[in-house]
């Protein structure tokens, strides 16, 4: 499956689809990027006249990137009808302001019984560590 | 290995996804991992995966889809452990 199959077999659109790009993939990694674009709607309230990244869309972020993409690689030839977002957790060290680029990198703990589980982590421009956890997703 | 046994050596695996204690505490034979514990199906991929290791067996996807009580889990994982 080639890079450009996978995010086009995401089940995101505009403007909750926070895969830009796809670096590497295969059955235990994958590496992908984003662009968070200033227009982005939730710039307009978080916060108020201070535009920062929230935690939530980054770790939505981390789990497109790291959970899905991956989860649609394993799954080659197989639809998936249902997927749900299981658990997360999450440690957040440095902010991400608009027009940030970031770089996803997800390593495969397990991927059983439908579940998959990663290690993930979100890197800036400059190659610091943004955030960092392990999140699991299952097909439903 | 006896059903007791078993459920004794569960127990520790089962603990850390169940929040309502009294429920964890009246563990038995004809306990539901999902109707009386309230674990989800993702915690209970943890747990099978605990018991693969904890009795070194493997756990097919079948033996999986019927491990949601006590009892099925008692049965599988001693046909497992018998075709050692």
């Amino acid at each position: 499956m080639t890079k450009q199959e996978i995010i086009s077999k995401l089940p995101y659109s505009k403007p909750f689809l926070f895969v830009d790009e796809i670096l590497s993939i295969d059955e235990n990694r994958v590496e992908g990027t984003f662009i968070f674009d200033e227009n982005l709607d939730f710039y307009k309230g978080h916060f108020k006249d201070n535009p920062v990244t929230p935690g939530v869309i980054l770790t939505e972020t981390m789990a497109q990137i790291g959970l899905v993409c991956l989860g649609i690689y394993l799954n080659e030839g197989k639809e998936i009808k249902n997927i749900g977002f299981t658990s997360s957790e999450v440690e957040f060290m440095k902010p991400i302001y608009p027009n940030e680029k970031v770089t996803v990198i997800s390593e495969k703990v397990y991927y059983r019984f439908g579940k998959l589980k990663c290690k993930v982590k979100m890197l800036n421009e400059k190659n610091e560590e943004v955030c960092s956890g392990v999140l699991a997703g299952m097909i439903l | 290995m006896n059903k007791q046994e078993i459920i004794e050596r569960l127990k520790p695996i089962v603990k850390p996804f169940v929040k309502d204690e009294e429920a964890f505490n009246g563990i038995n034979e004809k306990t539901h991992f999902i109707t009386d514990l309230n674990i989800n199906s993702a915690n209970l991929v943890d747990i099978v995966l605990d018991v693969e290791e904890a009795f070194d067996i493997e756990i097919d996807n079948e033996s999986m889809e019927k491990m949601l009580d006590l009892e099925n889990t008692i049965a599988i994982i001693q046909t497992k452990l018998a075709e050692k």
